[in-house]
């Protein structure tokens, strides 16, 4: 399947949950809304036409923008297609649905981004910091970050 | 401290797994243990939290991030896209080249840079001679976790021969920096080609060598066979990559299945688990997998010896390397599996983003799947055979 | 010394009013031989098998200490008596400190019984083989204790492991001396030497000094016997594949984990003290033990030491060479091989053997 079937199919089945596709692009990316997440990926991972069944890459990003993204890299080891998907939210109030029901792997995936951009993923069954200690303070992926001057009582730049 | 978990209580019982007294029959109390961050067989600092009933391992969890080193934090702070590499070098310790190489072709598709047909024959050999290297420490330490220490010297002393390659050419033992955006660090050297070749010829009778001491080895037969089972879907759907995948039966390879570089043009064969000694997916079905590519891995290299042409290997590295606003995700087969690069350009001379997909990460997430029901001498082995290197999963 | 030993002998009700005119100084000398033995053994099969898994890895080894490190046993144990002996502060100090002690006095009480040669032997007495199977299982409790008293979980794994293995492996151990013990009729162990007497056509290996048909028809049973019990001889050892109980990539180092410097170089002592008494026991009962396997040619007390020194040093050989090549077995396999394999072929060995003395 082309990334515009794909994007056509997405829209006929969800219609407003898909907000922007940019088709041209060399590696062509769809956003959704980030809500509505979790039943559309089952559905992309289900549906025998799509089956996007491995999900290669997960990643947070910091759009400097006063947004965080989160972009779903998908393969279908089936029909062997591929497409981005991609989430936004607010800085402020960072909620995705997690798709880790969807895809084993987000398991780990979100819980980095989670880590390293505070994106909160709703229904993600153990959302815990998976490369920083527990008690790190801020996230550190994020453009505003900055170090702490002390961490648990040692000078950070020693 | 368990009761907030919900423990899985009755497990089936089929080969390599085992049922633990369950309900009213003997059930005591589960003991807590910690397998590492210092312990002999987690490949490094990992730390598994183990909950077991007596032998039977009834739950496994994974702290990682004993080895954090910010590698993406990093990467954003260069002042150069060039010279993100270093870190990338120290990803994956023992494939650094692969890292190497997974990144810059990264970059280079960012650019849409073309490099010349030398410089991709060389990084072929290179990341092939470093897939030996790295599949020998794998099966080396895997026979350690299994109890048997010659191996592991075994596949040193070849590996040795490897390292000794690497060194003529740039220098460095283990952490290379060799492979650089639009060309490598330097030219082959004289004579690489010619030892090059005396190192296929050496290598492949110690493969054979190799599997009669070990791969069918009674003992090590009933130590693998049928223990740590990865059913197919699992794998795919908790992606997992490289031997993982392909010891689950999944007929898969980057290398041929989303070519780069000149990887469709050699002669070469996939190798799948075929459930040999016990199920499919099993952990010998792992291990053997990596036995064989290590035989295909002296096939493309031999061809790649053969038909390297000349040229420059630096010409068409980049001044400077800006890239336009835009994306890139690069996947590339690293000797653990899929190894991933999304890099973000913002239109400046570093990258705003890069996130490192590295497989061992994602294989390692799946071994609480299959590790329930198996005993603890089991789970060294599931964590042996999904070969980990501690520096990729944490980066 | 002697006021020492007078003391304590008095404190035993019975026999001390005996003893206590004699020397306690006889018993001390009666003693030294084994534990001299077991010292200068012990530094040549710590080079032994360093320079044997050397050579099997495709390495050197020790190389500078000596000619060809031929010091370095030396040097390893002037470091080992260095070091810091720690105790961690959580275990139970008492039985922390006596675990190694008692797991070495398991082992040397075995060695008491063990004919050196035809005119040594610690002591002489009728139920040879029993003693040394109940002496050896102070072990146990030895091992049981360590891994408790550490109060670490992983020493615990390992003192469990090694409980339910010595337990088990003493079942087959036992039933393969009574085949031996059937055939001479003697549980003194010198007596089954001196039954083999006469060339390496006597050993109970190669079916006993007995006429050639029955012979014949022993001749496979006690080839069988013999396997098992060197192998589960092996496994009461702890090496490998059956080294479990300090199963390294498992378990750390099992019971020893939390011990340092001396007493950790006890245990080292104890295991390889272990490793000749297992092939001393397989020597005497199936190889001639002292005898000389020509006949009366190098027959004698004197060569009787080396020949059996020999044979014990080939089997300690065949324990390293094994170990050095061969991976490790799983809990449930282990257990499968003692109690499903080699316990059953025993009874058919054992009702074979019987079957034949019989006819």
């Amino acid at each position: 399947m082309t990334p515009q079937e794909i994007h056509d199919g997405l829209k006929a089945k969800f219609g407003d949950a898909v907000v922007e596709a940019k088709l041209d692009a060399p590696q062509p990316w769809i956003r959704i809304a980030p809500n509505k997440m979790k039943s559309l990926c089952f559905f992309l991972r289900d549906d025998a036409s799509f089956q996007l069944d491995y999900m290669m890459c997960l990643s947070g990003v910091d759009y400097n923008d006063g947004n965080l993204g989160v972009v779903y890299h998908l393969f279908s080891m089936v029909h062997k297609h591929k497409i981005v998907l991609k989430a936004n939210c607010p800085k402020d109030n960072p909620l995705v649905q997690s798709v880790s029901e969807v895809w084993g792997t987000a398991n780990w995936h979100e819980r980095e981004a989670y880590d390293m951009f505070g994106i909160q993923f709703d229904g993600h069954p153990d959302l815990r910091r998976i490369l920083c200690p527990d008690d790190y303070p801020g996230f550190p992926l994020r453009k505003d970050f900055k170090v702490p001057e002390f961490y648990n009582g040692m000078k950070v730049p020693y | 401290m368990i009761e907030s978990r919900v423990l899985p209580t009755d497990y089936v019982t089929e080969p390599g797994r085992f049922r633990t007294s369950t309900g009213k029959t003997l059930k005591t109390d589960e003991m807590i243990i910690n397998m590492g961050p210092q312990h002999p067989s987690t490949h490094g600092v990992l730390r598994l939290e183990i909950v077991v009933d007596g032998e039977i391992v009834v739950d496994v969890i994974p702290h990682i991030g004993y080895l954090h080193r910010c590698f993406e934090k990093h990467a954003e702070h260069m002042t150069n896209y060039q010279q993100v590499i270093p870190y990338a070098d120290r990803m994956d310790y023992l494939a650094s080249m692969n890292n190497d190489w997974g990144y810059a072709l990264a970059v280079e598709k960012l650019l849409k840079l073309e490099v010349p047909p030398r410089v991709e024959y060389i990084r072929v050999i290179m990341a092939e001679l470093q897939r030996i290297a790295s599949h020998l420490i794998a099966l080396g330490t895997f026979g350690i976790d299994m109890g048997a220490f010659t191996p592991f010297l075994w596949c040193f002393r070849d590996r040795e021969r490897i390292l000794d390659l690497f060194e003529m050419t740039c220098g460095a033992r283990l952490l290379y920096n060799y492979i650089w955006v639009g060309g490598v660090s330097h030219d082959l050297p004289a004579r690489f080609v010619e030892k090059a070749k005396d190192f296929c010829k050496y290598f492949k009778p110690n493969i054979v060598e190799l599997n009669n001491l070990l791969t069918y080895n009674e003992i090590f037969i009933k130590r693998t066979a049928n223990v740590g089972v990865l059913p197919k879907d699992v794998a795919i759907n908790y992606a997992c990559s490289g031997p993982m995948l392909r010891g689950s039966g999944v007929n898969w390879d980057l290398r041929r299945d989303d070519p780069y570089s000149m990887y469709n043009k050699f002669e070469w064969d996939v190798q799948v688990g075929k459930g040999e000694m016990g199920q499919v997916g099993d952990v010998w079905d792992r291990y053997i997998v990596k036995v064989r590519e290590m035989e295909q891995s002296v096939r493309i290299i031999e061809q790649a010896l053969a038909a390297i042409p000349e040229g420059n290997v630096q010409q068409a590295i980049p001044k400077r390397i800006r890239p336009d606003h835009g994306e890139v995700y690069v996947r590339t087969e690293s000797p653990r599996g899929e190894l991933g690069f999304y890099i973000v350009s913002d239109g400046s001379t570093s990258p705003s983003r890069v996130k490192a997909r590295s497989p061992a990460f994602v294989n390692l997430s799946v071994v609480p799947e299959i590790a329930h029901g198996c005993m603890i001498a089991d789970l060294v082995a599931i964590v042996g055979s999904t070969d980990i290197v501690l520096g990729e999963v944490d980066r | 010394m002697e006021e020492l030993g007078k003391t304590i002998l008095k404190l035993i009700p019975v026999i001390g009013d005996q003893l206590a005119d004699i020397s306690v100084l006889v018993f001390v000398i009666g003693a030294a031989p084994p534990l001299i033995f077991i010292l200068l053994y012990a530094l040549v099969t710590l080079y032994t098998e360093m320079k044997v898994s050397a050579h099997i890895q495709d390495r050197v080894a020790y190389m500078y200490t000596g000619y060809h490190g031929i010091l370095q046993p030396v040097a390893d144990i002037l470091k080992l008596i260095q070091k810091e002996d720690t105790v961690p502060d959580s275990a139970d100090k008492t039985l922390f400190r006596l675990a190694p002690y008692l797991v070495f006095i398991g082992t040397y009480a075995g060695f008491a019984v063990i004919p050196f040669s035809s005119a040594y032997m610690g002591s002489n007495i009728n139920l040879g083989v029993f003693y040394l199977i109940a002496a050896s299982s102070i072990v146990v409790i030895g091992l049981l204790m360590s891994g408790w008293a550490s109060n670490n979980k992983w020493s615990l794994l390992g003192a469990m492991r090694s409980a339910a293995q010595l337990v088990s492996y003493e079942v087959p151990t036992a039933l393969a001396v009574l085949v031996a013990v059937m055939i001479t009729g003697s549980l003194n162990l010198n007596e089954v030497s001196k039954f083999q007497d006469g060339g390496i056509q006597n050993w109970i290996l190669f079916g006993g000094p007995m006429p050639i048909t029955q012979k014949l028809l022993l001749l496979p049973f006690t080839f069988i016997t013999f396997l098992i019990l060197f192998l589960a001889g092996m496994a009461e050892v702890n090496r490998t594949p059956f080294d479990l109980p300090e199963a390294e990539s498992e378990l750390v180092q099992g019971f020893n984990t939390e011990y340092s410097g001396m007493k950790f170089a006890i245990f080292y002592l104890a295991e390889y003290a272990n490793m000749f008494l297992v092939s001393a026991v397989a020597t005497s009962l199936f190889l001639g033990g002292w005898s000389s396997p020509f006949g009366s040619f190098m027959s004698g007390p004197v060569w009787g030491v080396f020949w059996f020194v020999m044979k014990g040093m080939f089997f300690v050989f065949v324990q390293i060479w094994m170990r050095w090549t061969l991976p490790r077995l799983r809990v449930d396999q282990l257990m499968y091989t003692s109690w499903k394999v080699m316990t059953p072929f025993l009874f058919v060995c054992i009702f074979a053997v019987g079957l034949i003395l019989v006819l």
